[in-house]
C-alpha cells in the first residue's frame, strides 16, 4: 500500500512521479469505503469529486510547497472548516457549517495537503474512548469489538487503517496519546501554546493542545514544523521560534537521562503493559540512554485536579450553545457532557469556588513544580499511556468513574503544559497495541521526536498494521 | 464607558456601532462568539484603561488579568462576558470635585477595569410578528467601568462628580462619552443614612443604565425621597436593581437581591495575565496630557485669570487649546482674548485665531497702561502679597507668576505681562 510509506517517502515518490497524488487519494478513499463501515472513524467526508480535483490540480501543476503537499489527511471534527460541516461529534452542532477556517487547517491547506474528512471523537473532547459521540462509537481496527480510545479516536483509527497519511488530533488530557497508543500509531501532545488553537472548538481552554497523529515520530516531526508557531489570532500561542524538528531526528541520544517513575507502574497498571514498557527501556539503554528512577508523590491528585479545572472551563465554553444560535437545544448534550457541565458549574459557584476550583488550581501549581523538579534531574520521563489495553465497546461509557480513571497517566501533563510523545512499544498476548509516552520539558518537542525516531529505527512495532488490513492484501 | 479605539476589544472589527449603516456589519467569528474563536486583547484599549486609572490617581498593580463573567443573555454570544474581577488594571484612586458648598472634596475611586460590551437587542415587528433582533456591531467594544467609593453625599455631588469625570475623559481623548448614544452609561448606587452617622446602611439600590447627568440627579433625588419615606416608617428599603423611567420621571424595580446572579467568575484561560514593569507604568504616566485641574492652576498663574475664568476656559480641551494658541500669537491681549471667549462667546469652531485677534485689536484699541500707573500697581501688589514675595526671594521662581497674575487682575488685563514681570523682578532683587 502507498499509505504504508512515510511522509518523506511519499513526498519523494510524488516528486519522482513514481505515483501520483491522485493514486494516493484513491487508495485512501478505497480504504475508507472498505473499512470505515466497520470502524466508523469519519463523521463527514469531503465531497469525493472535490478531493480528486484537488489531487488532479496538484499532479498537473506540481505546486510542491512542502513535504506534505499532495498528501491526504483527516481532521478531528473539533476543528472548524469553512463550508464543511463541523460537529464536535455532538448533536448540538449536527448541522453546523463554520464560516471560517481553524489556523491549523489553514496552514495545512496552504501547504497543499488535501483534507479527506472530519473524524469521529468523544463529543467536545469529553471522554477517552470515542464512545461519548452522537455519531456512534469508533471501533478499534485491531479488534472491532473494542474502542479506539479517545477523544481523538476517529483520527487514530483512520491513520491506523490507512484511510489517510496523517491526522490532526487535539489533546486536553490524553486525547491524542490515548487513542494513538490503542491504535498503534504515533501521536504528539505539544507544549501548550506551540500550535495555534484558533478554530479548535474548546473543551478546556487552558489544557487544549493541537497536535499531529501519524505512523511514526518522523512523520510527526515533518507535520509539526509546518503547523507550529505564533498566531496573531491566539493570544496563548507562543512567540518561541519554531524548530526544524525533522533535522533533529538523527541526533544521538547517547547519555540521555530517562526518568522512570517506577512506583506508578505498580498502580492499577495492566501487567502486560508494565512488562512491555520495561522491556522497551532496554532499547533506550542500547541507544546509550541512562534510565534513572524518579518519584512523583503527588501523582494521585492529578485526576482530581484535572476533573475540577477541565469541567469548570468546559461549563463556560459550552455556554454559547444556548439553543438559539446553533439550532439545537442543550438537551442534546450527552449524559457525560451534562455531568461535566454540572461539575464545572458547581466548582465555580459562590461558596464552592475556594474549596474546588481554587484548590485545583493550587494543585496545578504543585504539579508544575513537581514536573520542573523531576525534569531538572533527567531529560525526559517515560510513562505508560493507558492503564489497560483497549476496552470492549460499552465498558467505559457505562461506567463513568472507570472512564475517568482511564486517563490516569495522561491528565497531569496538560495542566503543566509539557509536551509528550506517544509511540507504539509492543502488543498484548491477544495482539492489542501497547503504547508508551515520553514527556519532556516545555518546548522540547525536537528532543521527544528525536528519541521516538531513534526508538523506531530499532523497533518495528509502529510498522505493524491492524489485522483488518492484513486479511486482504 | 466605551473607548474610542479603532478596533474592538478582542478582535480586529471596526469599533463604530453608531456610524454603522446596517446591523451586524462589523462582526467576525470572535465578536460573534463562534465555536473555536479566541479573544486577543486590544493593546491600545488596555493602555488607555491604565492611563485613565493614572489620571484618577489610582495605583496600577503590576499584575492584572481578565476573567470570565458567566451569565446567559441573548445579546452575549459566548454565554460569558470577558471582564475583570479581582485584579483590575487600576485600584484605589480619587477625583476631586468642587462640592456644592464650594469646598474641594475628594471622591474615592475603588477601581477602573476593562471589559467588552454586549450586542444590542432590538424589539421589532417583522411581517406582523413580534420579534427580537440582535445587532452585534456593539458586541466586543472596549468598555471601561469606573467604580467609586460610597463618598458621594448628594445628587448634586453626584452630578458634579460625573461632569468632572466626563471632562477628564475628554481631556484624555479616549472616549466620546456620548450619553445620548449610550456610549457612557451611569449607574448610581443609592442608600440613605442618618445625618452624622458613620456607618453605611445595610442596603443599597442600584439604578441601571442612565444616559444623562440630569436624569442621574433626578433618579437619585427620587430614590432618596423613596428611601427616606420607607426608613421613616421604620422599615428598610429592599436591596434591588431599578431602572429610570424617563416618561414617568421615576425609578422602577427590575431585579431584587434574591434574584441576584452567581456569575461564577474565573480567570479567562484564553488570555495570558498582564504583567507591567515599573518603567512601563511611568511611561504611561508621562504620556498623560495636562488635566483640567492642572490647567486651571496654570492658567491662573500664567495668564492672571480668575479661578472662574480659568474654569470656563478649561471646561473643554478645545477651548483651552484655542485660548492658549491665541495668547501665544498675541500675548499682550490675553485678558481680552479670555473675555471674548467667555463673555462675548466667540464661536471658536468658526472664527480663526487670526480673525479673533484682529477683531479684538480693532474693537478694543488697547491703550497701553501708562508706565507710572503700572509701577504703582506693582508696588501695591508687592505690599499686599508678602508670602509670594518672600517665596520668590527665597528662590522659588514660580512665585513670580502669582504676582504677575495679581498685577494682571488689578489692571484688568491691560498691562503687558512680560513688562510687569521685568519690573517685579527688578524690584524684588
Amino acid at each position: 500500500m502507498l499509505t504504508d510509506k512515510s511522509i518523506k517517502q511519499l513526498s519523494a515518490g510524488l516528486e519522482k512521479k513514481e505515483f501520483s497524488s491522485r493514486e494516493l487519494l484513491r487508495e485512501c478513499l478505497a480504504n475508507i469505503k472498505k473499512y470505515d463501515p466497520l470502524i466508523n472513524s469519519i463523521i463527514t467526508l469531503v465531497d469525493e469529486n472535490e478531493v480528486m480535483e484537488k489531487a488532479n490540480v496538484f499532479d498537473r501543476e506540481k505546486d510542491k510547497l512542502s513535504v506534505i503537499s499532495g498528501l491526504p489527511f483527516v481532521l478531528k471534527d473539533a476543528y472548524v472548516t469553512k463550508g464543511i460541516r463541523t460537529t464536535s461529534a455532538s448533536k448540538v452542532l449536527k448541522n453546523y457549517q463554520p464560516q471560517y477556517d481553524a489556523t491549523v487547517y489553514k496552514k495545512l491547506v496552504e501547504n497543499k495537503a488535501i483534507l479527506l474528512g472530519k473524524t469521529n471523537m468523544d463529543a467536545w473532547g469529553h471522554g477517552g474512548s470515542s464512545e461519548n459521540t452522537d455519531f456512534n462509537p469508533v471501533h478499534n481496527p485491531w479488534d472491532t469489538a473494542r474502542v479506539a480510545g479517545g477523544s481523538s479516536g476517529g483520527a487514530a483509527a483512520a491513520v491506523s487503517s490507512r484511510m489517510a497519511v496523517f491526522a490532526i488530533g487535539e489533546d486536553t488530557g490524553g486525547s491524542i496519546r490515548n487513542p494513538a497508543a490503542w491504535c498503534n500509531i504515533s501521536g504528539l501532545k505539544v507544549t501548550y501554546g506551540r500550535v495555534s488553537r484558533y478554530g479548535s472548538i474548546a473543551y478546556a481552554s487552558s489544557f487544549d493542545t493541537v497536535g499531529p497523529m501519524a505512523k511514526s515520530a518522523e512523520d510527526l516531526a515533518y507535520i509539526l514544523e509546518l503547523i507550529a508557531g505564533r498566531d496573531p489570532y491566539d493570544a496563548t500561542s507562543s512567540p518561541q521560534v519554531v524548530k526544524k524538528y525533522s533535522q533533529f531526528l538523527e541526533k544521538s541520544i547517547n547519555g540521555l537521562r530517562i526518568g522512570l517513575p517506577l512506583e506508578l507502574f505498580s498502580k492499577s497498571l495492566d501487567k502486560e503493559i508494565k512488562e512491555t514498557i520495561l522491556k522497551a527501556t532496554k532499547i533506550f539503554t542500547e541507544l546509550g540512554a541512562e534510565i534513572v528512577e524518579v518519584k512523583m508523590p503527588i501523582f494521585d491528585y492529578g485526576l482530581a485536579a484535572y476533573y475540577l479545572i477541565a469541567p469548570s472551563e468546559t461549563s463556560s465554553n459550552l455556554a454559547r450553545y444556548d439553543g438559539i444560535r446553533y439550532g439545537e437545544s442543550r438537551e442534546n448534550f450527552t449524559p457525560e457532557t451534562i455531568r461535566r457541565i454540572m461539575v464545572g458549574t458547581y466548582a465555580l459557584s459562590a461558596g464552592y469556588y475556594d474549596a474546588y476550583y481554587r484548590k485545583a488550581q493550587q494543585a496545578r501549581t504543585l504539579f508544575i513544580k513537581e514536573y520542573n523538579n523531576i525534569l531538572s534531574r533527567c531529560d525526559v520521563i517515560l510513562m505508560p499511556v493507558n492503564p489497560t489495553p483497549p476496552t470492549k465497546i460499552g465498558e467505559l461509557i457505562n461506567d463513568p468513574l472507570q472512564n475517568l480513571l482511564a486517563d490516569l497517566f495522561t491528565v497531569t501533563q496538560n495542566p503543566v503544559g509539557v509536551p509528550s510523545l506517544a509511540i507504539p512499544c509492543g502488543f498484548t498476548k491477544s495482539n492489542l497495541p501497547i503504547g508508551m509516552q515520553i514527556i519532556g520539558k516545555m518546548f522540547t518537542e525536537e528532543k521527544l521526536l528525536n528519541i521516538g525516531y531513534k526508538f523506531q529505527q530499532l523497533t518495528d512495532w509502529h510498522i505493524k498494521k491492524p489485522p483488518i488490513l492484513n486479511n486482504d492484501k | 464607558m466605551e473607548l474610542k479605539t479603532v478596533s474592538k476589544m478582542f478582535c480586529g472589527c471596526k469599533n463604530d456601532p453608531f456610524g454603522a449603516e446596517k446591523p451586524n456589519i462589523y462582526t467576525c467569528p470572535v465578536c460573534l462568539g463562534l465555536p473555536g474563536a479566541l479573544p486577543v486583547p486590544n493593546k491600545k484599549a488596555v493602555e488607555w484603561c491604565v492611563k485613565l486609572g493614572l489620571a484618577l490617581n489610582c495605583r496600577i498593580p503590576l499584575f492584572s488579568k481578565f476573567d470570565r463573567k458567566n451569565y446567559f443573555y441573548p445579546d452575549l454570544p459566548k454565554g460569558y462576558q470577558i471582564s475583570q474581577y479581582d485584579q483590575p488594571f487600576a485600584i484605589g484612586g480619587w477625583l476631586e470635585i468642587n462640592s456644592p458648598q464650594y469646598i474641594r472634596k475628594k471622591i474615592g475611586i475603588t477601581r477602573v477595569h476593562l471589559e467588552e460590551d454586549t450586542g444590542k437587542l432590538l424589539h421589532a415587528q417583522v411581517e406582523g410578528k413580534k420579534v427580537t433582533l440582535i445587532d452585534f456591531n456593539r458586541s466586543g467594544i472596549p468598555l471601561v467601568e469606573i467604580v467609586t467609593e460610597p463618598d458621594v453625599r448628594s445628587s448634586e455631588e453626584a452630578r458634579l462628580f460625573l461632569k468632572k469625570l466626563y471632562q477628564l475623559i475628554r481631556f484624555l481623548d479616549i472616549a466620546d462619552a456620548d450619553m445620548e448614544k449610550g456610549s457612557m452609561r451611569l449607574e448610581p448606587n443609592v442608600s440613605v443614612m442618618l445625618k452624622n452617622s458613620s456607618k453605611l446602611p445595610p442596603y443599597k439600590v442600584e439604578i441601571k443604565n442612565i444616559n444623562s447627568f440630569s436624569f442621574a440627579k433626578k433618579a437619585i433625588d427620587f430614590e432618596v425621597k423613596r428611601h427616606t419615606d420607607i426608613l421613616e416608617q421604620g422599615k428598610i428599603p429592599v436591596q434591588e436593581t431599578r431602572g429610570w423611567d424617563e416618561k414617568k420621571s421615576q425609578t422602577v424595580s427590575q431585579r431584587s437581591k434574591e434574584e441576584a446572579q452567581d456569575y461564577r467568575y474565573f480567570p479567562e484561560p484564553d488570555i495570558p495575565p498582564i504583567r507591567w514593569t515599573e518603567s512601563q507604568i511611568s511611561g504611561f504616566k508621562s504620556q498623560i496630557p495636562e488635566l483640567p485641574d492642572m490647567k486651571i492652576k496654570r492658567f491662573m498663574e500664567e495668564y492672571g485669570l480668575s479661578g472662574y475664568d480659568a474654569n470656563i476656559l478649561t471646561d473643554k480641551k478645545e477651548t483651552a487649546d484655542y485660548f492658549e494658541k491665541a495668547v501665544k500669537a498675541s500675548p499682550k491681549i490675553s485678558k481680552a482674548i479670555a473675555n471674548w471667549i467667555i463673555n462675548k462667546k466667540a464661536d471658536i469652531t468658526k472664527i480663526s485665531l487670526v480673525e479673533l485677534i484682529k477683531l479684538i485689536q480693532e474693537k478694543s484699541q488697547v491703550a497701553a497702561l501708562p508706565a507710572g500707573d503700572l509701577e504703582n500697581i506693582i508696588d501695591k501688589v508687592i505690599r499686599d502679597n508678602p508670602k509670594p514675595v518672600a517665596d520668590f526671594r527665597a528662590g522659588k521662581d514660580t512665585a513670580i507668576m502669582f504676582l504677575v497674575g495679581a498685577v494682571m487682575r488689578l489692571t484688568k488685563g491691560q498691562a503687558d505681562a512680560s513688562a510687569a514681570r521685568k519690573i517685579l523682578e527688578g524690584k524684588l532683587k
